[in-house]
């Protein structure tokens, strides 16, 4: 199955190019890993993946399956029970400075401007406050929120913060972006805003994301690699990569019958879990 | 439909001056001193009729308060409560916050500690004052000791349950961003739990004057405490009433005045 | 806290407590903090006698009486002034300013006012009470949800049916809370009244024990009273917990 979607426009952004078929090395490697939660919940049981490099990879699936879980064993925010995860070749023992994170409830410190939300992570590893700020300023223009550096949290809604919790991963420069359900606070709109600066962000930056979303269509519309996860304890239950040709109109490729293929055939895998 | 829109209409055309006059009186600034003019009357009206030989009128009260104010006897007074009120406070907050930051981050001394607190929030600790006047004498201190075992145990709670209350993604957001564990307090936790801290010291702050009040009523007669049992005494009821009306007024600008600071000094969200 | 694998409630350090409190009763501190086991015995020496429970009926009288009375005014209250704006606005500030006063310099007003008897003791318990149940009711019905009352008032609801059917259930988990606090306050409050008063239920106890240096007696009474505030805040917290249930669900 390999739905391509030629551009049927000229490309609107320059440096985006196809993107050619994911075959480069794996930047982060999930190796037999499983957790049991204190309680006896077995949310996640021998689970293996791998990511590619300078990619986007999404993993999907049903609530509760424990996908918040894996991406917190990649960041290292919480042990795995069993297995290994490997991030650009080294062992995870705990957060690192090659991953960053983005919180799905934004978890911007409330007492805090904008700038200095933004400017965390540098200002937890020492760097001087005219530097960071400079930093954390370049980033705050790039996710659109120029002139709002001095703003506090609660004077902004809730996808401007979202845009803060991605400026803040983003201004650390970490290899790997691990997302949980980022657009998921914000309304149709800006998600799919969001979702066409997502791509533009993985065409130009460089960087690796792993993405969790409850949305198929996003899911779709966003991954190059997307990797289906069944129901509690949980294990992949198919890796799906839609290689779709991003750079032309939005709305084409939303209507285009390949990209709606797959979408049709991840609901197929996924609707038994319903019930 | 249209009978009954055009009847709600009818009134509403004509209306514009009363509601304006409505929405006017029910200003929440207009409502305040309608409010405190009606208690003032009440009180003046009650004194006059009058409600008891030891109830002096708004006005009489106004007048001990000139007298106590003109001879120096509430300037003085108040310097001397504030001697004990201060000290004790200022021991109550920087012992308090400590022992409660230190129970959030670090369950044994939480397992050890909390209990004792928790016992003496319930508890009527006012009875403990002759136990301290026999282990400590009439003097400064036992008036100290007053005022931190009525203001500690809500100030030391109130961090506690602050410090535990950071929320848990602002704790897992900085670790994921490297913070050792002086940063995460300094940088996120202490932020975090300040409000509540604030509001804690704010309840210590009215315990602490109710405390220093009962000390100074007693223990022995000193400062405001001494200027009510003096009057009380005398039965010179419209400057007792006047030193009570003035400590009341000076502890809700006190927590006022506290409010204020930590919303400028500890706030700066709040101001945007 | 756990301790090799064992969990030990939290209350249990109160043993430590009290073992530390026996040895420094032994030592030359014992003047002032008799042993913990010499006062233990106290209680059971002088609970039983006649002044003690003339002492205990007067106070739990006046007690039971002045929280009556707050509660009686302050559910009412704070429903009106979480129905009305303007009540609300009028109120408020005198129920803030009494919230945050220090109360024990109204005492003596009270005492020229009402004399040296157990009048005095219930209204200071009720000015000690009354303002946190006001608040809380006040807040327990402005978070009511005006869909609920429009239900009510849809299915022909009157006003008093409004109040004793809707507001009054729907704002418990408060009111509950308030009444915990107030009877808190409360305790607090009688004691005060009754050192300040001194001729009244425990007021006297604490007097005689206090002019003859009965230190142990006078700690077993303290012991009386903080289990007793413990024991009834325990009780109505826990009493509060099982109405919470529906506080998240409303
Ligand atoms: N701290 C915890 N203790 C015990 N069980 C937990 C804990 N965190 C999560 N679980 C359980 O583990 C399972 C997986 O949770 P997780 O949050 O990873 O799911 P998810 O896929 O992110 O769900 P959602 O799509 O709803 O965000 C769930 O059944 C959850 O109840
Ligand atoms: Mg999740």
């Amino acid at each position: 199955m390999t739905p391509n979607i030629a551009p049927a426009e000229p490309r609107q952004t320059p440096g985006l190019a196809p993107i050619p078929p994911v075959a480069t090395r794996p930047i982060v490697e999930v190796k037999s890993v499983s957790k049991t939660y204190a309680g006896g919940v077995e949310a996640l049981s021998g689970i293996s993946l791998d990511f590619p490099e300078g990619r986007l990879t999404t993993l999907l699936g049903p609530s509760g399956c424990g996908k918040t879980t894996l991406l917190k064993i990649i960041a290292g925010l919480i042990p795995a029970s069993g297995g290994q995860v490997f991030v650009d070749g080294r062992e995870v023992k705990g957060p690192g400075p090659e991953r960053a994170f983005v919180f799905q409830d934004f978890a911007l410190m409330p007492w805090a401007s904008v700038i200095r939300n933004v400017a965390f992570g540098l200002e937890l590893r020492g760097i001087a406050h005219g530097e960071r700020e400079a930093i954390a300023e370049r980033h705050i223009a790039r996710v659109g929120l120029k002139g709002f550096e001095r703003k506090y949290p609660h004077e902004l809604s809730g996808g401007m913060r979202q845009r803060v919790g991605l400026a803040r991963a983003l201004a650390v420069d970490a290899k790997v972006v691990l997302m949980d359900e980022p657009f998921s606070a914000v309304d149709e709109q800006t998600r799919r805003k969001f979702q066409e600066e997502l791509l533009e962000l993985v065409a130009n930056e460089g960087k690796s994301f792993i993405f969790v979303t409850h949305s198929i269509e996003e899911a779709v519309y966003v991954s190059d690699r997307i990797a289906l996860l069944s129901r509690r304890p949980s294990r992949v239950s198919a890796i799906i990569e839609p290689k779709i040709v991003r750079g032309g109109d939005p709305e084409k490729i939303r209507r285009d019958s390949a990209y709606l293929d797959v979408v049709e055939d991840i609901w197929q895998q996924l609707k038994h879990y319903l019930d | 439909m249209q009978i009954s829109d055009l009847a709600s209409a009818l009134p509403a055309r004509r209306e514009p001056p009363a509601s304006y006059w409505r929405d006017a009186l029910i200003h929440p600034l207009v409502l305040r001193l309608v409010s405190f003019a009606a208690v003032l009357a009440l009180w003046e009206y009650a004194g006059r009729i009058p409600l008891s030989p030891a109830f002096p009128t708004f006005l009489e009260t106004m007048g001990g308060l000139g007298a106590i104010i003109a001879d120096g006897t509430l300037y003085k007074a108040f310097l001397i409560t504030l001697h004990p009120l201060v000290i004790g406070l200022a021991v109550s907050v920087l012992l308090g916050v400590a022992l409660g930051v230190l129970m959030g981050l670090h369950e044994p001394s939480e397992w050890l500690i909390a209990p004792v607190f928790v016992i003496a929030q319930a508890a009527p600790l006012a009875a403990l004052i002759p136990i301290l006047t026999f282990a400590y004498g009439i003097g400064l201190t036992a008036k100290i000791m007053t005022v931190c075992i009525m203001a500690m145990p809500v100030i030391v709670l109130n961090t506690l349950g602050a410090v535990r209350n950071t929320p848990k993604s602002l704790l897992e957001m900085s670790r994921s961003f490297l913070a050792s564990r002086s940063q995460s307090i300094r940088l996120v936790i202490l932020p975090a739990a300040s409000p509540m801290i604030f509001a804690g010291l704010r309840l210590g702050c009215a315990a602490a004057f109710i405390g220093v009040i009962l000390a100074e009523l007693l223990i022995t007669p000193t400062g405001i405490g001494d200027v009510i049992s003096y009057n009380q005494s005398v039965a010179d009821y419209p400057k007792m009433y006047a030193a009570i009306l003035a400590i009341i007024v000076f502890s809700v600008l006190f927590i006022e005045l506290l409010e204020r600071i930590e919303l400028t000094l500890f706030r700066p969200e709040s101001r945007a | 806290m756990v301790i090799s694998g064992i969990r030990l409630p939290m209350m249990t350090s109160l043993i430590v407590w009290a073992v530390i409190w026996e040895i420094a009763g032994h030592t030359d501190a014992g003047f002032i903090l008799p042993p913990l086991s010499r006062i233990v015995w106290r209680v059971f020496e002088i609970v039983p006698t006649a002044s003690f429970l003339d002492a205990l009926l007067i106070t739990g009288r006046a007690f039971l009486l002045g929280n009556a009375i707050a509660i009686g005014i302050g559910v009412p209250l704070g429903i009106l002034m979480g129905r009305s704006v303007i009540a609300d606005r009028l109120l408020l500030p005198w129920v803030n300013l009494f919230l945050s006063a220090p109360l024990s310099a109204l005492v003596p007003v009270i005492m020229v006012l009402f004399g040296l008897g157990e009048t005095t003791i219930v209204l200071v318990v009720v000015l000690f009470s009354m303002w946190i149940i006001v608040l809380n009711t006040r807040a327990g019905v402005r978070a009511i949800s005006p869909s609920l009352v429009e239900m009510a008032r849809s299915f022909g609801a009157n006003g008093w049916q409004a109040f004793s059917r809707i507001y009054l259930w729907a704002a418990l988990p408060e009111i509950l809370a308030g009444i915990r606090l107030g009877m808190i306050r409360a305790v607090k409050g009688v004691v005060i009244g009754q050192l300040l008063v001194s001729v009244v239920g425990f007021g006297t106890l604490f007097e005689i024990y206090q002019s003859h240096f009965l230190m142990e007696h006078f700690w077993a009474l303290l012991l009386v009273l903080f289990s007793f505030a413990f024991t009834l805040n325990e009780l109505l917290a826990g009493l509060e917990r099982r109405f919470a249930y529906y506080a998240a669900s409303r």
